[in-house]
């Protein structure tokens, strides 16, 4: 049964829910309001939300300074590419899992779940040398790789959540129908998946395009993405925060347009299977 | 051609033997009904057939060939399942032409079996439309449809029609059953419920955790059941099971007597009317006879007995005499 809500209530919790997402944001929209400073309002003591010195300078010189575009491009093959790569394997693993389940198998879920919780740092080192020795330092295609193992995890736990709620019948229906394995995946539990997989895509593409440790370590300049170019400008010559806020806010943007577009399609396949 | 032999199959997940060891034959063009209890194992043997399930041990041969081994899609039979599979997001034609696509036939070919399907099956205004978009009963077509267009050596049902609603379902059961009159291909139908058993079967297989009970034709079944198992369960209502000095007087363990062969009037039993259902061509009551129990009885409709009559019961129509390990007696 619905609940119904009092007037006074209700306009408790959407000024409780509009406080939560200010705060959540509000990093974001300093940082968006300190590109558009000088530097020296930038850092002014105390600190000022509102300037009368609004200038676009900043971005001018950022663009000047750097190579946005190879930048951008890397970020969007990385990320893209992780997830593509990502998904032919998940696809079939989760397949797997949720259709011919073994003994085991949550336990192996749980296992690569595990995973996620060990901090990227405890295997910096044996990673870096393996990448150095193979020549994927500073490749995409290394970056590609690195980034795909680390968001596979995610990827098959969300398409294994997906699948289990396809029903195994339609399956076997297209078996008798004479699909083979390949016809079942491509014909049948793909296309029913569609929306699960989309948003595993969009949810990876994200998580790929924020990744700052390993693009960082794994990257000197050619296949440096986004997060390398905001790092960039924290460097030699000291900290300049209006410079650095418009670097990240060039950033940001390409990915909180995709999100801001995409947000229904994301909040639905993440609270998929959450009820029934 | 559509001939079907099981031979000692067996199939156990992990330490339950759900099929203990079964021995079949289905004749071309028979329609052959399992039906059984939840849980009887008749749809596990009709996945094992299809092939969606591997056998423990023993052969299954299709047509003459051993068809154990192989996938379902290599086997020539079609599914027909009880939530229907269609593919939701492909149309009633793509649903319908899946099989046809998946055995790479020529388009032409395939559009003429479509479209030949669907005006048996009345699908024709139909054919762009998504499953979701129609009715149990057309959903239940279009899942025969599709089974049809692959002209199978054989088709399998599993409980197809416990979706629907009771109009609806003895619709289908007709259709279904002058499908079979007129394609004369073998079919396999599982179903809990022994009115479409009895209308639908030439045979029916009677099983009962995992055993074959009984295989005959429905009337065989019907008036000779071969123990108080396929005794209780054919006919509705259910035979009257009767033990204990009742039937040591003939000579029996069990007897059993069918509420449409007792007759109220004259009689040995005597009782009181417990409920009393009038549906107006027949009356159904139940008697509770002392020292032999509840005694239910199916008359005329012109009955005219009423819950608290006392009334005597004859079942001289017919006596079912069972031993002590349920078997019929002679």
């Amino acid at each position: 049964m619905a609940r119904s809500l009092s007037p006074r209530r209700k306009m408790m919790m959407t000024l409780s829910a509009w406080t939560v997402a200010l705060i959540i944001f509000f990093p974001v929209l300093w940082m968006i309001l300190t590109s558009f400073k000088t530097e020296v309002s930038a850092v002014a003591s105390p600190p000022q939300l509102f300037t009368a010195d609004w200038t676009l300078d900043n971005y001018a010189e950022v663009w000047a300074r750097s190579d946005y575009p190879r930048f951008f491009w890397n970020s969007v093959v990385i990320s893209v590419g992780s997830t593509l790569l990502g998904l032919a394997i998940a696809i079939p693993a989760a397949w797997a899992m949720a259709f011919v389940p073994g003994k085991r198998t949550k336990d192996l879920l749980m296992w690569m779940l595990s995973t996620k919780m060990m901090p990227a740092v405890a295997v910096m080192i044996p990673i870096y040398l393996i990448f150095l020795r193979t020549g994927l330092i500073d490749t995409r295609i290394g970056l590609v790789i690195a980034l795909m193992l680390m968001n596979l995890p995610i990827i098959i736990w969300m398409l294994y959540t997906y699948f289990k709620e396809i029903p195994a019948e339609i399956l076997e229906a297209s078996r008798m129908d004479g699909a083979s394995l390949w016809g079942e995946i491509v014909y049948v539990l793909t296309p029913m998946a569609l929306p699960g997989i989309a948003s595993t895509c969009l949810l990876n593409i994200i998580l790929a395009w924020n990744e700052a440790f390993w693009t960082i370590v794994l990257t000197t300049t050619k296949a440096a993405p986004l997060s390398a170019f905001i790092a960039s400008f924290s460097a030699p010559q000291g900290l300049f925060y209006a410079k650095l806020s418009a670097a990240s806010a060039m950033a940001i943007m390409p990915i909180l347009i995709l999100g801001w577009f995409s947000q229904k399609q994301l909040v639905r396949g993440l609270t998929f299977g959450a009820v029934k | 051609m559509g001939q079907i032999t099981l031979n000692q199959v067996r199939k156990s997940f992990g330490e339950v033997d759900v099929i203990p060891g079964v021995d079949l034959d289905i004749k071309d063009g028979e329609f052959v009904v399992f039906v059984g209890p939840s849980g009887c194992g008749k749809s596990t043997l009709l996945r094992l057939i299809a092939g969606l399930e591997d056998t423990t041990s023993g052969t299954i041969s299709i047509d003459g060939k051993d068809a154990t081994a192989l996938p379902p899609a290599k086997r020539g039979l079609a599914m027909v399942f009880q939530s229907y599979a269609l593919y939701p997001h492909m149309s009633v034609k793509k649903n319908i032409g899946f099989p046809l696509k998946m055995a790479g036939m020529d388009p032409a070919e395939a559009e003429k079996r479509i479209q030949r399907a669907a005006s048996v099956l009345n699908l024709t205004n139909y054919l762009d439309r998504k499953p979701g978009q129609l009715s149990g009963g057309q959903r239940q077509r279009v899942a025969i449809g599709r089974a049809i267009v692959r002209e199978p050596a054989a088709f399998l049902f599993d409980e197809p029609l416990s979706n629907l609603d009771a109009a609806l379902r003895v619709g289908m059961r007709q259709e279904i059953s002058e499908l079979h009159q007129s394609l004369k291909t073998t079919m396999i139908y599982v179903t809990h419920d022994q009115v479409e058993a009895m209308t639908m079967a030439d045979k029916i297989v009677v099983l009962n955790a995992g055993r074959i009970e009984q295989v005959g034709s429905p009337l065989d079944l019907y008036h000779n059941p071969k123990n108080v198992f396929v005794a209780g369960f054919i006919g509705s209502p259910k035979m009257n099971l009767i033990e204990g000095p009742e039937a040591a007087k003939h000579g029996a363990h069990t007897i059993g007597a069918r509420p449409e062969h007792i007759t109220v009037g004259d009689g040995p039993w005597e009782g009181v009317v417990g409920l009393s259902e009038h549906l107006g061509s027949d009356s159904f009551i139940k008697v509770d006879v002392p020292g032999i129990g509840i005694i239910n009885v199916r008359g005329s409709g012109e009955l005219g007995v009423h819950h608290g009559d006392r009334v005597k019961l004859n079942p001289a129509g017919k006596i079912h005499r069972f031993d002590a390990n349920g078997l019929a007696l002679a």
